[in-house]
């Protein structure tokens, strides 16, 4: 079985040359079927290969699947190779089977769409390049893959190219995200200039044996490395992209911020650990910025009006958290916060995107209201995806994951009070600001017309992963069956905290964030917009509602410099250099050219001229 | 004897086509397009003969050498020969003939004869530069390009036409003399070490030159290939031949003319003189790099869809700069691979773009937009070549690039850095090139039809080449290794 292994990204990547080549051509209902199709296909071919990994381990706790070797010159010898280990096997479970709901639900959201074949050849290629990502054994195959979840971002967030904003929105996300590959890039170089392969476990190896603990190499291959992967998670400073994806359709969203894409990051810190323990000062920084990430992505979704923007920012606030774990050594609940978060967050922007569906494409959420009663299945499962997200104690999965990451912001080597305080304001944040949505956009009083309502291909997905949000995270054995792949978690220091304490005081802070939430946004929404209409609310308000302005800074910093000198050498300033040097000898040949004038006397004096000038530098020289 | 059938059948094709032209336009291009096929089918043929034999690294391995008396008194011969090198750039050159004609087909409907016979006589002078192992001979080639190139442009090309035709020749022109003036330093030279006159190349690669006098001589032959290249700020011709030549021309230019400068650089300069090269290498990468930056910035900043490509041209090459004098094996065969991915990616955007024009008779970004809507092929198409030009991995010119970096880094951090910059250059030009003529709304209500056929088989057919090239260049990168390793073994002797 574990031979079919290819398969799971071949099968999307064919369903999307095919939707490529010919969808136009195919009914719509032909282009669902292959769409949504071959990702079941792929997530069912996953759990084949999965369950023969499980009943019968490899040995080694891997299996690879050389498929060809993509060039070999001069000892670089990148191959097409696939690796299973227990770390991939559960990124590529969660890819898979999310995906495959996004698709489902998508045949119905989309439909009627002018671009539908369009639509899911780009879907099936975002998951082929996610799922190559997720598998690669070798890291130029794993940039391939990489790239590729770039590229589908950029066609997906600008599908609806009619708008040039949705272009602009597009082009931003693969620009941004490509910065960060460039620092990739450059790991690479290091990576195989000093250890002469890119083999990933091969690297792993060999940095272990030849480095020691904080090399200068070791750091600024990690640090290049944590720049490619900042890009991609949209954190500090790279996460400006994010929040203007939302010009995809809702799908695409769903797809970005839970399965694909922003995942990636994550996957690569994961997958590259060692590389990173042996960089602790890159570890502080990873946890630094996750912390600080969650932090200000918090206080930005507090100030969204648009509900999508609100969701993405706490996407982006939701992976500083499995940043801020991967940066205290909690691998493996890093992953753990990782799938879960696919799961409620798929949720929550498939839920939304019912809502916004039945009201005429509204994203306003201070134009919606009351829909508790007339969109009864959008409400629950907004709540229950909500409720995950912020983590309502004891019964939904994002609490466990989520309670884990704090805990062991703590109690690692690397934690401390700094990082555990962070986490925990992080959860009052997304309580108040997960239900400040909720509050807003289904209870009050109704203020638009319901236009259309959910069918089966949407209501089935969202019922599957309200289920999840909830029972998600009851998966026995799922750390210690990561253990071969993600060295186990370590607890150095407990101090004044037990786990219970920090538990509870996690529960009190989400308890009073839906608390706040409840009194300024249902009971008391006067109190709340006064507060945003004081001068200090106001100006704290305009800083966060911009994401703190670093479009602003970047707007001066970069795009306007590049776009200016682009501007100004527009005519190329080396073609008036040449132009000249043509004008110059044009000049000449005017004025030599007036000496001919056909007048024998003038002749006749030029060439007395002549003769008295030669014979005067032969006598005096 | 098979090599001088390269170059025999086109010239030949040519006479043919441009008297046949007179009487029956689609004799001419029928003509034509049986003479690039004839000679693609030889050069396919030998690659497949000669696939095991290529990869022997060590000595150069001349798979096919042929050689006359030309004018014994000077030691002129005619003196072909190929390796997997030439090879591979003889191949890319007729396949790209292909497609010329192909793009010509309706394009050109005024002097259908001489318009063949030009673009055909272009042809076998590319291949003669990429075959000739006699510097006279080499010569001859390189002009012979040179003229027919130009009536293409002044006779068939759009707007300032005769101004770029004239441009392109004078650039061209004095280089090419300074290159003479360096062929007959190195014969005298050669001369007065052995007591032989010869142009013989492999005779004239063992020629003891004094330190200085090299440096001299190998600027004669480098400036010729940089302004070819080209080399910013010899680059200044190249905007304006590409944007104003027929598309046929466009696509010769970016794919084959550009690439005899990257082939001369390692063919020539590398092997000739080892060590002035070495010694003049930070100066050249330093210029690739420039190169790569400022066609970047250049291409992202212009308005009209022809020049945009051109400039990216610059940039693309300047990475075949930076690999030639990076003096690795790996960025050495970045370089080649760059050359061919180059000439199959820009070269479809010149198709691409030259096929818009057809439709809309302006170049224009302002007056597209959201073309998309009503060529969604075509849209399609020049997302993919774009995206070649931007360096997504499992294109071929990705490969090529990442190779030049890889192979430049142990060599110098910052311009391998700075080279990797211009990839982020090349993602801003290329998504607003697509941006600009096929997103956002179709304001001019453009109803346009899609690719035709033969269209659509040019640009199937150059997709396949370019995927081929990114995923599996395994065949490519067998073929030329020796090329390389010889040119290394040369240089550090």
């Amino acid at each position: 079985m574990l031979e079919l292994l290819w398969l799971v990204p071949a099968l999307p990547l064919a369903s999307f040359a095919v939707l490529a080549l010919f969808g136009r051509r195919m009914p719509d209902r032909a282009v669902a079927a292959l769409g949504a199709g071959s990702i079941g296909a792929s997530a069912a071919v996953s759990m084949l290969v999965a369950a023969a990994f499980l009943s019968n381990p490899p040995g080694g706790n891997a299996y690879t699947q050389v498929l060809w070797t993509w060039m070999s010159a001069s000892g670089f010898e990148p191959q097409i190779v696939l690796r299973l280990d227990p770390l991939s096997l559960v990124m590529m479970l969660v890819v898979t089977f999310v995906s495959f709901l996004i698709h489902v639900y998508s045949t119905e959201f989309m439909a009627g769409d002018d671009g539908y074949s369009r639509f899911f050849a780009y879907m099936n290629l975002f998951v082929a390049s996610m799922v190559t990502l997720v598998l690669a054994g070798d890291l130029l195959l794993l940039l391939l893959g990489w790239e590729g979840v770039g590229l589908c971002s950029y066609l997906l967030i600008g599908f609806w190219y009619r708008d040039p904003a949705n272009g602009a929105a597009g082009q931003k996300a693969f620009i941004v995200t490509r910065v960060g590959d460039t620092a990739f890039l450059v790991a690479l170089f290091i990576l195989f200039t000093n250890l002469r392969t890119l083999d990933i476990q091969e690297v792993m190896r060999r940095a272990l044996a030849e480095w020691p603990v904080g090399s200068g190499l070791a750091v600024a291959s990690a640090a290049l490395l944590l720049g490619g992967a900042v890009g991609k998670s949209a954190q500090l400073p790279l996460q400006t992209w994010l929040p203007d994806a939302m010009a995809g359709p809702t799908p695409t969203s769903a797809l970005i911020h839970a399965a694909t894409m922003v995942a990636a990051g994550v996957y690569l810190i994961a997958r590259t650990h060692r590389l990173f323990i042996l960089a602790p000062p890159v570890m502080t920084a990873v946890a630094v910025i996750g912390a600080a990430t969650l932090l200000l992505a918090g206080f930005s979704a507090l100030t969204q009006h648009d509900i999508k923007r609100v969701l993405a920012y706490s996407t982006i606030s939701q992976i500083g958290y499995m940043f801020l774990a991967l940066g205290v050594g909690a691998w493996a609940s890093a992953i753990f916060h990782f799938m879960t978060h696919a799961f409620f967050k798929a949720l929550l922007f498939m839920a939304a995107g019912v809502v916004i569906n039945a009201l005429h494409h509204e994203h306003n959420m201070f134009r919606m209201g009351g829909l508790r009663r007339r969109l009864p299945i959008a409400f629950w499962t907004f709540t229950i995806g909500g409720a995950s997200l912020a983590g309502l104690p004891l019964i939904t999965a994002g609490f466990y994951s989520k309670d884990r990451i704090i805990w062991d912001a703590w109690v690692s080597e690397g934690g401390g009070a700094g990082l555990w305080l962070a986490a925990i304001l992080g959860v009052f944040l997304t309580s108040l600001y997960i239900f400040r949505a909720v509050f807003l956009v289904f209870f009050g009083e109704a203020r638009t017309e319901i236009e259309k309502r959910p069918g089966a291909a949407i209501i089935v997905p969202l019922a599957v992963l309200s289920v999840l949000s909830i029972a998600g995270a009851w998966v026995p054995g799922f750390f210690s069956f990561l253990t071969p792949a993600l060295p186990p978690f370590i607890e150095y220091h407990t101090g004044a905290l037990t786990e219970t304490i920090s538990a509870v005081t996690a529960a009190g802070a989400f308890l009073f964030g839906l608390y706040l939430a409840y009194f300024f946004f249902h009971r008391r929404r006067d109190y709340a917009a006064a507060i945003a209409a004081a001068p200090l609310g106001r100006a704290l308000h305009n800083w966060w509602f911009a994401g703190w302005g670093f479009d602003w800074l970047y707007g001066r910093v970069f795009v306007r410099p590049v776009e200016g000198m682009a501007r100004v050498n527009r005519k190329d300033v080396f073609d008036p250099i040449y132009n000249g040097m043509a004008a110059l000898a044009a000049l000449c040949w005017k004025l030599l050219s007036g000496t001919q004038t056909g007048l024998l006397r003038r002749y006749a004096a030029g060439i007395a001229a002549g003769v008295i000038v030669l014979v005067a530098i032969a006598l005096f020289l | 004897m098979i090599l001088l059938w390269l170059i025999v059948i086109p010239i030949a094709a040519g006479a043919v086509a441009g008297l046949a032209g007179r009487w029956s336009k689609p004799a001419a291009r029928w003509v034509s397009l049986a003479a690039v096929s004839a000679d693609f089918a030889i050069a396919v043929a030998l690659w497949v003969r000669h696939a095991g034999t290529l990869s022997l690294a060590g000595r150069p391995v001349w798979i096919v050498e042929w050689r006359r008396e030309w004018i014994p008194e000077f030691g002129i011969s005619f003196h072909l020969g190929m390796d997997g090198l030439s090879l591979l750039l003889v191949t890319l050159t007729f396949f790209l003939g292909i497609v010329s004609v192909l793009v010509s087909w309706t394009e050109i409907r005024e002097g259908v004869g001489f318009f063949h016979l030009n673009l055909m006589w272009i042809l076998a002078g590319i291949a003669g530069v990429f075959l000739a192992l006699d510097l006279f001979l080499f010569y001859f080639a390189w002009e012979l390009m040179l003229v027919p190139m130009y009536f293409l442009i002044a006779i068939w090309g759009h707007g300032r036409r005769v101004y770029a035709a004239v441009k392109f020749f004078i650039f061209t022109q004095l280089s090419g003399l300074l290159m003479l003036i360096a062929i007959l330093a190195l014969f005298f030279l050669h001369h007065s070490a052995t007591g032989v006159y010869t142009f013989d190349y492999l005779a004239l690669l063992n020629t003891p030159i004094p330190p200085g006098t090299a440096t001299w001589v190998m600027l004669g032959f480098f400036i010729a290939f940089a302004v070819k290249l080209p080399m910013v700020p010899l680059h200044s011709w190249l905007p304006d031949a590409h944007t104003e030549a027929p598309t046929a021309g466009s696509v010769i230019l970016a794919g084959l003319l550009l690439k005899t400068g990257g082939y001369g650089l390692i063919r020539f300069i590398l092997p000739l003189f080892p060590d002035a090269a070495r010694a003049f290498a930070p100066a050249a990468m330093v210029l690739g790099v420039v190169g790569i930056l400022y066609g970047a910035i250049a291409a992202f900043g212009q308005t009209d869809f022809k020049r945009l490509v051109a400039y990216t041209s610059i940039s693309h090459l300047g990475f075949v700069l930076l690999g030639v004098f990076a003096f690795t094996p790996l960025a050495l065969t970045g370089a080649v691979v760059t050359m061919l991915a180059h000439g199959i990616s820009t070269g479809a955007l010149f198709v691409i773009a030259g096929a818009v024009q057809h439709r809309i008779h302006t170049r224009e970004m302002g007056r597209m937009g959201g073309l998309w809507d009503t060529m969604p092929k075509m849209g399609g198409a020049a997302l993919f070549f774009a995206l070649g030009s931007l360096g997504l991995p499992g294109l071929g010119d990705f490969v090529g690039e990442f190779l030049v970096l890889l192979g430049t880094w142990p060599v110098s951090r910052v311009l391998a850095v700075l080279a990797a910059a211009g990839v982020l250059g090349a993602t801003l030009y290329a998504l607003r090139l697509v941006q600009r003529v096929f997103q956002g709304p179709n304001v001019h209500q453009w109803r346009l039809p899609d690719l035709n056929a033969r269209e659509a088989l040019v640009i199937g057919a150059m997709s396949v080449v370019l995927l081929w090239l990114g995923l599996y260049p395994q065949p490519v990168l067998d073929a030329f290794s020796p090329s390389p390793a010889v040119a290394q073994q040369e240089a550090r002797r």
